[in-house]
């Protein structure tokens, strides 16, 4: 079965690459129902076995064989993808769907395949047991995702996409060059035998480093989201979904792999503190720069960067001094939570973007007043994508929050409680900012608004909503639900509301214009701070810059897992 | 110094002179000629382990080689999806330029 998620997306792939034409969307539409129910047969199945499902390819079992193995973080992650995809495909059939009578068209063609092609190598990166197929899976999940970037086919994007795929590169050699040297160092690149040989010794710090470093570039994490924004902002709604929903999920769940489950004794809390603050620089950096933003999709797509140093919050919690094993069990629960929480809600969030694009003809913020009226549905979508980032209750952000304040106060480390708790406020600030602007009534009637299918509108609420119900569904789960307070009490309440207030409080002094009159022209005083952001994230995006800091990233992460 | 030795200092100098190429090289196509003779000096690297790694008897560990053919040719597929980007990008700009997108108006 394992075997088979990953072979039906590429089988698929192939098979429609064969029919071509206008089968190829039926294909991709056909494999989604068994992908979907094979993701389902798969949780089934290691929820009754209570273990981790293994595959010998072969039937060679290792050091020289390949091992596929699901283990929980597998199976939901293979659960969330499938769902996701879904959704998505079902948005994409407006814009990439060739009806009877429409000449079918390239972009569409490809967008298929390439959806297809993301997913198999996404449940490849889940289920591999073997750091060296895993690089592959990383690589082909890049190869599907550069020309995700520029389907438009514009200067512009084919610029993204370069940007993308050289910086990508750079990752992945330093990935192969760590993955050679624990081959070097322990004869073995199997998960479980490496766990059990792996060392804290000088080959060992080196490999966790470059491979780490090496995952973050692909990751995007701040400082090294050079590629990111344009690549996210540039491509069609349907592909920026994929890319920023699904794949760069990939390699954040390796570097978690790396961490806790192949070196969970080289890793040492210091280096964790490492990860988590560059998290945090992307909280901060990512959430003024999304304020900063002209148009809505450059804002989703920064919004992205903020969001990817929640994902890396976890592991200051998972390694903490005392070694817990319970708290690592929380916080791995809790990142994994927070991933599928982003994916839902980013998607959907990109996708309403893209619906707004395609009826106002711009997503130029400042002029988006009247949006709420025209499209009701689609800026509903995206105000909750918001908000269920945000972790207001019952959002599956909410409950990953609660877990990792839990594993905070447990350990003692009171900083990152401050973070997360500020974090929301930040998130807060654009999503208040693009309330407002959506629901002002506009000076002119809008007019020229061409209709937008409202299946798309209704998956990219879908999603949205999927993520702002998520703990419900994860209470059901293996997960406690004792966590879970009402959200009518007055605890809860005054959280979100103060979380409200802060972030109209940040959208006011930081944005470009003025809250309330929007196109009012740029101002001294709070926004200066705004613009010092917007200019040091242009600094950091420099490739020189992002070189670097790729490299002193390597550094500082050898050193401090030495130290440690 | 045993061969390996040497095999193993060569893959530093290539790894290095990559880097270099990758942090001070501007354009596009040389950028990737550095990736790939980073690439290789990894390639040069995982050889001369799975020369030390041979167990008695033996020339050298065969998995490495295995692990090395497919190495590169991903190394090759990189390499190609590069390029015709950057086809494309001189094609439909006229320029092979990464600067960052124009400063926005305002």
């Amino acid at each position: 079965m394992l075997a088979a998620a990953v072979l039906l997306p590429f089988v698929g792939m192939l098979v429609a690459l064969l029919l071509g034409g206008r089968q190829v969307q039926r294909v991709a539409f056909v494999l989604m129902a068994l992908g979907l129910a094979l993701a389902l047969g798969i949780a089934v199945t290691w929820q009754r076995e209570g273990q981790t499902l293994v595959y010998l390819l072969g039937g060679w079992a290792p050091p020289l064989g390949i091992a596929l193995r699901a283990d929980g973080p597998a199976v939901a992650m293979l659960l969330a993808v499938a769902g996701v995809v879904c959704g998505i495909g079902l948005f994409a059939r407006a814009d990439f769907g060739t009806p009877v009578g429409v000449k079918e068209s390239r972009t569409a063609f490809s967008y298929w395949l390439l959806l297809m092609a993301v997913w198999g190598a996404l449940n490849l990166v889940f289920v591999s047991g073997d750091l060296f197929t895993l690089y592959v899976a990383l690589e082909l999940l890049t190869f599907a995702g550069v020309p995700l970037v520029c389907l438009a086919g514009s200067g512009e994007t084919l610029r993204a996409a370069l940007r993308y795929v050289l910086f990508a590169l750079c990752g992945s050699v330093l990935y192969l060059l760590g993955a050679v040297l624990l081959y070097g160092g322990y004869g073995t690149l199997d998960i479980p035998l490496l766990a059990a040989g792996i060392q804290p010794e000088p080959i060992a710090w080196t490999a966790l480093a470059l491979m780490t470093a090496g995952l973050l570039a692909k990751t995007a994490l701040f400082p090294l989201h050079i590629w990111l924004p344009p690549a996210h902002g540039g491509a069609p709604a349907a592909a920026s979904a994929v890319l920023s929903a699904l794949v760069i999920k990939g390699s954040w769940f390796l570097v978690l792999r790396l961490w806790l489950d192949v070196m969970p004794g080289v890793a040492t809390a210091s280096a964790a503190q490492l990860l988590a603050g560059m998290g945090a620089a992307a909280i901060v950096v990512g959430s003024v720069v999304a304020l900063r933003q002209q148009r809505l999709k450059l804002l989703v797509a920064y919004s992205t960067v903020a969001q990817i140093g929640y994902l890396f919050l976890l592991f200051p919690l998972a390694f903490d001094a005392t070694g817990d094993m319970s708290l690592r069990d929380a916080a791995q629960a809790a990142g994994l939570l927070q991933a599928i929480a982003h994916a839902t809600a980013k998607a959907g969030m990109f996708m309403a973007a893209g619906l707004v694009y395609a009826a106002l003809g711009h997503d130029r913020i400042d002029d988006l007043a009247g949006a709420a009226r025209a499209l009701p549905v689609a800026v509903l979508a995206f105000l909750v994508g918001g908000v269920a980032l945000m972790g207001v209750l019952p959002s599956g952000a909410y409950l990953a929050k609660k877990l990792l304040l839990a594993s905070a106060d447990a350990s003692g480390q009171w900083w990152w409680t401050l973070v997360l708790q500020g974090g929301a406020a930040f998130t807060a600030a654009y999503v208040v900012l693009i309330a407002v602007r959506v629901l002002r009534r506009p000076t002119a009637p809008l007019s020229g608004l061409k209709p937008v299918s409202m299946l798309s509108q209704c998956a990219a609420l879908g999603l949205a909503l999927a993520s702002l119900a998520l703990s419900l569904a994860a209470v059901w789960g293996p997960l406690p639900a004792g966590l879970i307070s009402n959200p009518l009490s007055l605890k809860e309440l005054g959280n979100t509301l103060t979380m409200f207030a802060l972030g109209a409080l940040l959208a006011a002094g930081l944005a470009r214009s003025p809250l309330l009159s929007p196109g009012a022209g740029p101002r001294g005083g709070a926004a200066l701070l705004g613009l010092a952001f917007e200019q040091g994230d242009r600094f950091v995006r420099r490739w020189p810059s992002a070189m670097l800091a790729l490299l002193l990233v390597v550094g500082a992460c050898g050193w401090l897992l030495t130290g440690g | 110094m045993n061969v390996e030795t040497l095999f193993a200092l060569s893959a530093c100098a290539l790894v290095g002179i990559g880097l270099y190429g990758l942090i001070v090289q501007p354009h596009p196509l040389r950028k990737l000629v550095a990736f790939n003779i980073m690439g290789s000096g990894v390639f040069v690297l995982f050889g001369a382990l799975a020369k030390r790694g041979a167990a008695a008897g033996m020339a050298a560990d065969p998995v490495p080689q295995a692990l090395l053919i497919t190495a590169i040719v991903v190394a090759f597929a990189a390499t190609a999806v590069t390029v015709a980007l950057l086809l494309r990008l001189i094609e439909s700009t006229d320029s092979a330029s990464l600067a960052n997108e124009p400063p926005a108006g305002g």
